[in-house]
Parts: structure tokens; C-alpha cells; sequence
């Protein structure tokens, strides 16, 4: 099998082992308080799939792959959009306290 | 737009995504990143829409997916406490696990793998993909307390998984040589769902730091695998980027545990919460020293410097308002006031950081273990608030201990330790928190935050 391989399916491994290797190296020491939002963010882009869903539900070959394809959109959009936000509102959340150093001891 | 100019601008999309997460790495890039990410993946929607133009009628079902699930998304991601972020991540990389199985399933119905090789991947992004949902299922539960934290075992474990794990690979195999017999795909399928709950089950609630960095890891993979069967550029991509991230994150929480990857999740390591059950044994010979909160309060406003050592009692107990509110009144008597967050304090990567957060602790009070580490020795007091295993000394002397190696925060090193705890319970470790016993210590039981506001009713009536 691994002897049938097509330039295209090489091209593909490349772009997968490439992309991994700039991921290593473009995060590289992680802060603490970045940990969680790291994650979450992460987790939004690896709601990429939502473009493949949407490939997946424009195709009308099968009407039972268009239904998974509709699906993989609504869930993968879940991801997306939840991912993102829940990531804003959490560095919102680091932000505003750096800005408030004065707290107020009037308790 | 043709094909070429659609992966042009995929090209692009993913110049977003990696600047977006070198971005999140940094404190004072986050929030740009963040809006890199986003950036990049409005380009990569709105490109496959018109690159692939579908029909009216698709057209109209994928929006109105699309317009409910970002509905969905959102009302989660503003709703959540921060205290329930743990299971949301873990839901979330559930979700994009799900979406990836689904995807390359949906693709196979509308045509075969073009090659052999195509089909193993095809093959291998339902696995992971179906193997990520499970576990991320039995991760929320065991995070949400509605599946039992504690490791569950049961005989061959292991043997069991990986049998199961071989018999998965059997299949994608026969799929891929059988490109038509989807069958195979569905045995795929179901064993790999099967295999997410039982590899997850043996997994303790405190080594779920770990176990969700690596679904995060796996989420990408899945898509990334899906992406390879579809034969699109910026799934390949953006996958990729998320399963290294995710990785990274996990070999930080496994250092931080001094632990390898395998043995947290091979080993149905400890006994599930840190408020367990004691266990006995030397447990009743000796006593520890039970105070009052007037005792702790007396302490803390005599001392010139505290350190907060927060752990998952405090999130269970959500404490960090309380435990930021007495921080001030101290603070505004004079007392120096850290915080020394643990790399693996409480049940995901960064979870006392954004609990914290949540209470506006100002960032520059936060130190992580290596910066503090040194200042306990100067230190009056150290307060500790449901944490536990994080702090037992047997970590680095005990070589009979089961937390031998871990990297602790040395809580024993400074004058006086005040321990907030439900009970004298063991820790996740199931080991005797030696630091109980030491002279210098305060116990002060019942839930952490009656405790704190306790102290906080003691510190005002002495101010």
C-alpha cells in the first residue's frame, strides 16, 4: 500500500508534518495563565472542519452524506463559535484585572 | 472562484491561524490572536461558500446549521461559570471530535476513497474522531460529577483497550482494501466509540488536566485526517496546528506531574477526589492541631507576607471571591499577599489562573511554582485552600510515595501553614499529606469557603 502512494497523497503528508512542525515551534513557552485560553482557542480552529462539513453538505450525490454534512455543520459551528467567544471572555477576564491595580480597600 | 484561487485564500486562512496561535501563546498578544483565529476562519467559511456554490437548497440547510450551531455556541461560551470551563473544553473537543467523524463518513457516502491510502486516513479520522467524542463525554461527566471521578477499573484493562485499539486498526485496514465495503467503516466506528469511554473510565478526576490537553490534541488530528479524505488544504492545516498545540499542552501537564504520558493513562492512577475517604492506616495514631478561624485570623493579620496556595477544593467550593476578599482586607492592613498556582492545581491546564481571574486577583500576585518556590522560606504564612497532593513534602522525600519526583510547591518551608479542608481525607495521590502533621501547621476543617469567610468576619473584628 504504502508503495501505491500518488504525488497528491505525498503533497497532503507534507502539508500535515510541515503545519505540525511550525505549530512546535511557534508555541513555544506557554505562560500559565495562557494554558486554558491556549486551549479553547485551539479547540475553535480545530473547528475547521466546518468547512469540510460544508464541502461534505454541498455534494448532493447521497442524500444521507448531505444530511452528515448538515449535521458537521451544525456541530463543528458549536465548536467555532463557542471556542472563540468562551477564549475572549476569558483573556477579557486577565485583561481587565491588569488594569485595576488600585483596588479599593473600603471593605 | 476556482479551485486554485479557493486555495489561495486557504493559504492565507492558515497564515491566520499560525500567527493567531503564536499569538495565544503570549499574555499581551492573546486577545489579537484570538482575533486572528476568528479572522482566519471567517475567510476559510466564506471561501468554501462560494467555491463550492452549493444549490439552493443545501445552501439554505447549511446556513440555517450554521446560524443554530453558532447560536449554540455562543450562548455556552457566555453563559458558562468560570468554575464550569473545565467541562465545556472538554465538551467542546467533544463536539469537534464528532463533527470530524462525522465529516469523513459523510464523504464516503457521497463517494469512495479515491486510493488506498486515502481510505486508511478516511478510516483513521472516524476513529479518532469517534474516540475523541466518547472520551470527551466521560471527561465532561467525570469533570461535571455526574460519571464517577475516580478511576474505574476493571481486570486486563489495558489488555482490553488494546485489543480493542487492534481490532479498530483490523478494520481500517480491511476498509482500505475493500474501498465500497463500508461496513468496515461502521466497525470502525463503533469500536473506536467504545474505546473513548473505556480508555478514559480508568482515568482519575485529577489527571484530567492531561486527558483533555490530549482530546484537544486528538480534536485536531481527527479534523486533520478528514480534511486529507476530502483532499482540502486548510483541514490538513489548521488540524495539525491544534494537534501540536495540544501536545505541548500535554507534555507540559505531564512534566509538571513529573510523570509520563503512558503512565497517566495506562495507570488508573490515585483514588479520585481529595476529599475521599480516609484511608486508615496511620491515620488515626496521630494527631494534627485543630484550630479555630479567630487562631488563623490572629496569624494572618499579624504576618507581614501570605501565599495563597489555591487547588481544586477551592474551585469546588468556589471560594475565589471569598479567598480574594480576604486577600484585600489583609492587603490593605500591609500584608504582602501571593498566590502560587501549581502547573496541575485543579482539573484542567490554567484552571486556578482563570478562577482567579474571574475574582479580578491582580495578575503580578499570581507567580507559578518555579518564581515562588524561593520565597516560602521568607514567608509568614501560607495558606492553603483545598489543595493538597500539590504541597505533600513526600513528593520529594518519600520514594515509597506514589507522588515521588513531582514537583511540589514547598508550602512546608515557610513559619506557618493554615490548611483549609473538608477533611483529614488523602489527597487524589491517596497519600497522607505528611505537611497535616507538621508543627507548624494550622488545620482549620469544614468547607473552604464558610472557612474564608470566616476568617474574613475574625480579620475585620481585629482591624
Amino acid at each position: 500500500m504504502i508503495l501505491a502512494l500518488t504525488m497528491g497523497e505525498v503533497i497532503g503528508l507534507y502539508i500535515f508534518v510541515l503545519a505540525a512542525f511550525i505549530g512546535f515551534e511557534v508555541i513555544t513557552k506557554v505562560p500559565a495563565q495562557l494554558h486554558t485560553p491556549l486551549m479553547s482557542g485551539a479547540n475553535a480552529i480545530s473547528g475547521i472542519i466546518l468547512i469540510g462539513a460544508i464541502i461534505v453538505a454541498s455534494n448532493t450525490t447521497s442524500t444521507f452524506g448531505l444530511i452528515l454534512g448538515v449535521i458537521g455543520v451544525f456541530l463543528a459551528m458549536i465548536n467555532v463559535v463557542g471556542g472563540f467567544a468562551v477564549t475572549d471572555r476569558m483573556l477579557h477576564m486577565f485583561k481587565k484585572k491588569k488594569e485595576k491595580p488600585a483596588k479599593g480597600g473600603d471593605a | 472562484m476556482s479551485e486554485a484561487v479557493a486555495w489561495v485564500l486557504y493559504l492565507v486562512s492558515a497564515g491566520f491561524f499560525i500567527f493567531g496561535l503564536k499569538g495565544l501563546s503570549g499574555p499581551k498578544t492573546a486577545v489579537g490572536g484570538n482575533l486572528k483565529g476568528v479572522t482566519g476562519m471567517t475567510l476559510a467559511a466564506i471561501t468554501v461558500l462560494i467555491a463550492r456554490s452549493p444549490e439552493t437548497g443545501p445552501l439554505i440547510a447549511i446556513l440555517i446549521a450554521m446560524g443554530l450551531g453558532g447560536a449554540v455556541g455562543f450562548v455556552l461560551a457566555k453563559r458558562v461559570e468560570m468554575t464550569g470551563m473545565p467541562e465545556l473544553v472538554a465538551a467542546f473537543n467533544g463536539v469537534g471530535g464528532l463533527a470530524s467523524a462525522i465529516v469523513a463518513l459523510g464523504e464516503v457516502m457521497h463517494r469512495d476513497p479515491y486510493t488506498p491510502t486515502i481510505g486508511v486516513v478516511t478510516a483513521l479520522g472516524v476513529l479518532i474522531g469517534a474516540l475523541t467524542f466518547t472520551g470527551s463525554v466521560i471527561a465532561w461527566g467525570k469533570l461535571a460529577g455526574k460519571v464517577n471521578s475516580a478511576p474505574v477499573k476493571f481486570p486486563n484493562q489495558n489488555l482490553a483497550n488494546l485489543g480493542l485499539l487492534v481490532v479498530a486498526l483490523v478494520a481500517v485496514i480491511l476498509y482500505a482494501n475493500n474501498l465500497g465495503a463500508e461496513i468496515w467503516l461502521f466497525v470502525v466506528l463503533a469500536v473506536a466509540l467504545g474505546l473513548g469511554v473505556l480508555a478514559v473510565m480508568p482515568i482519575g478526576g485529577a489527571d484530567m488536566p492531561v486527558v483533555v490537553a490530549l482530546l484537544n490534541s486528538y480534536s485536531g488530528i481527527a479534523a486533520s485526517a478528514a480534511g486529507y479524505a476530502i483532499g482540502n488544504p486548510i483541514l490538513i492545516v489548521a488540524g495539525a496546528l491544534v494537534g501540536a498545540s495540544g501536545l505541548i499542552l500535554t507534555v507540559i501537564m505531564c512534566k509538571a506531574m513529573n510523570r509520563s504520558l503512558a503512565n497517566v493513562l495506562f495507570s488508573a492512577f490515585g483514588t479520585g477526589d481529595s476529599t475521599g475517604s480516609t484511608e486508615g492506616r496511620e491515620m488515626e495514631t496521630r494527631t494534627v492541631r485543630n484550630y479555630t478561624p479567630e487562631d488563623g485570623a490572629i496569624l494572618l493579620t499579624s504576618a507581614r507576607s501570605v501565599i495563597v496556595v489555591p487547588g481544586y477544593g477551592m474551585a469546588v467550593a468556589q471560594a475565589q471571591h471569598s479567598v480574594r476578599e480576604l486577600c484585600d482586607l489583609l492587603e490593605s492592613a500591609g500584608v504582602k499577599i501571593q498566590y502560587a498556582i501549581h502547573p496541575v492545581a485543579g482539573r484542567m491546564p490554567g484552571h486556578m489562573n482563570v478562577l482567579l481571574a474571574e475574582a479580578n486577583v491582580p495578575y503580578d500576585q499570581l507567580k507559578e511554582m518555579e518564581v515562588i518556590n524561593p520565597d516560602f522560606e521568607n514567608t509568614d504564612v501560607v495558606l492553603v485552600v483545598g489543595a493538597n497532593d500539590v504541597v505533600n513534602p513526600a513528593a520529594r522525600t518519600d520514594k515509597e510515595s506514589g507522588l515521588y519526583g513531582m514537583p511540589i510547591l514547598d508550602a512546608d518551608k515557610s513559619n506557618n501553614i493554615i490548611i483549609l479542608k473538608r477533611s483529614l481525607g488523602v489527597g487524589f495521590a491517596g497519600e497522607i499529606n505528611e505537611l497535616f502533621f507538621n508543627d507548624k501547621t494550622m488545620m482549620l476543617f469544614g468547607d473552604a469557603k464558610d472557612t474564608i469567610m470566616a476568617l474574613i468576619g475574625e480579620v475585620k473584628s481585629l482591624q
